[in-house]
């Protein structure tokens, strides 16, 4: 099967199949998040150490990995952004932020509330915790950056390098845990060994990790067309969505 | 070069640039930037003599011992290779156990003690319900086996 | 249920960070149908008001977010 790509690279052929992506993965990220979180809350066992203290980990968890990613993904189409010089790319960068802000204070929140009955403390000046709360500043960096340019393609060249510059921050988060001492412990589930976790609390957690993901990209996506309107308001292509004038 | 290339080439020496920059830099705070000592740090004198520093590690066990009628608690603080008493008046957190992680703020005072001003827990990334835990427990012979895998991979780096 | 609420004596910092979670969600989502549903309305004033001719365009322009 042969797609033509680049046909959905416009605004025109996007606008569309993102309202129609959005709608699907809006009702699998309900779904997934309702099995999660029965797993998480109900099916699952107490933890052995923690108590139920522990099944904050069942949105601790996928909160900050979406956190990293989504930025990743900002940066991602931010550099395709520069150098295609291409506004969709762009508007998929705007339309990124605000969700990853949102995750990041999610987990910055929730892992506070993990932190007190655990460790003893809301909050530790430690790398991990540190280098996260940099990232949502980061997040917050890049909106206030577009908001304050008016001219949205230099707007979206400013974002676009700051984007950039902090994409450093996501493996120093990663790898917080391993290069420096940290109150925060390392890492349940990596790729290199096995989970640390009985199956069914991982189960949850694969589950809610992967309604995270599928949030957060209904979220984007819904975003993403509400910006291509705003921005594409005056062309022939919007008109004749709406059913004004003649078809270009 | 088009313009396309010459762009993308920009961008990408931007990110190594940076990249580079930022590893100089953490290079440089890679001290500054720890959390807390290890008792082994404390003796080779690589924490602070005066100022309040954290000192991490295992509460050995056995160690823990609570003054009747106060808050006060002594015990022990172990990376297997050095060991540091620390004396503490407060509350203990709920995770706070023998044989387990645990990270305390304060200064090392004249007497050779560490004086904690504040205690953490710091616990495992293992989650198991209680059974599997007693299972184990029962394996190895003793409860609360000691078990702080960070700290060792910290130390072998 | 009174037990499955009381989570074990971790009632106050289990549900803090669940219904966190909860509001942004719900949050962020009537934000974007509202977005979407004002982006829509500003689009079709915009064209509107093209199809009327040029004056009133300009001043629904400046009116209308970016």
């Amino acid at each position: 099967m042969i797609i033509n790509w680049f046909r959905y690279a416009s605004p025109v052929s996007f606008y569309p199949l993102a309202g129609r992506l959005a709608r699907v993965f809006g009702v699998l990220a309900a779904a997934l998040a309702l099995i999660g979180l029965w797993i998480g809350l109900v099916a699952a066992p107490t933890d052995a150490t923690q108590g139920d203290a522990y099944r904050i980990i069942f949105i601790h968890v996928p909160t900050a990995w979406m956190a990293m990613i989504v930025y990743v993904a900002m940066a991602f189409w931010s550099a395709l952004a520069l150098g295609l010089n291409a506004r969709l790319s762009a508007m998929m960068a705007q339309a990124l932020a605000p969700t990853g802000a949102l995750m990041a204070a999610l987990a910055l929140w929730s892992g506070a509330f993990w932190g007190r009955p655990t460790w003893g403390t809301y909050w530790a000046w430690d790398a991990r915790m540190t280098s996260t709360l940099i990232l949502l500043f980061l997040y917050l960096g890049v909106i206030a950056l577009r908001q304050s340019i008016d001219d949205p393609r230099r707007a979206d060249r400013a974002s676009a390098v700051l984007s950039l510059v902090g994409v450093v921050n996501v493996p120093i988060i990663y790898f917080s845990v391993q290069w420096w001492n940290t109150l925060h412990q390392g890492s349940s589930i990596s790729l290199t060994a096995a989970p640390k976790m009985a199956m069914i609390m991982l189960t949850g957690l694969l589950f809610m990790t992967a309604a995270a993901w599928c949030y957060c990209i209904a979220a984007s996506l819904t975003r993403v067309r509400a910006i291509i309107l705003e921005r594409e308001r005056s062309s022939g292509w919007v008109a004749s969505l709406i059913g004004i004038g003649t078809p270009p | 070069m088009k313009p396309r290339a010459r762009r993308f080439a920009w961008i990408g020496a931007g990110l190594v640039a940076v990249v580079a920059a930022s590893a100089l830099i953490l290079n440089a705070f890679r001290s500054n930037l720890v959390f807390f000592f290890t008792p082994s740090q404390v003796y080779a004198h690589e924490a602070p003599q005066s100022r309040t520093f954290r000192i991490g590690g295992l509460v050995q066990q056995g160690s823990l011992e609570r003054v009747p009628g106060t808050l006060t608690v002594h015990f022990k603080v172990t990376d297997t290779a050095a060991t540091v008493p620390v004396t503490y008046t407060g509350l203990l957190p709920d995770l706070f156990k023998e044989g387990k992680g645990v990270v305390a703020q304060g200064t090392m005072g004249p007497d050779g003690a560490f004086h904690a001003t504040q205690v953490l827990a710091k616990h495992d990334a293992n989650y198991m319900p209680p059974e599997a835990q007693a299972a184990i427990d029962a394996a190895h012979g003793h409860a609360g086996a000691m078990s702080m895998p960070s700290l060792h991979e910290a130390r072998a780096q | 249920m009174t037990r499955f609420l009381e989570m074990g004596g971790y009632a106050w910092y289990v549900w803090m960070a669940y219904g966190a979670v909860a509001a942004v969600v719900v949050a962020e989502t009537i934000a974007l149908k509202r977005r979407g549903r004002r982006a829509l309305a500003t689009a079709r004033m915009v064209q509107q008001a093209a199809e009327a001719g040029g004056d009133s365009l300009q001043m629904i322009e400046s009116k209308g977010t970016r």
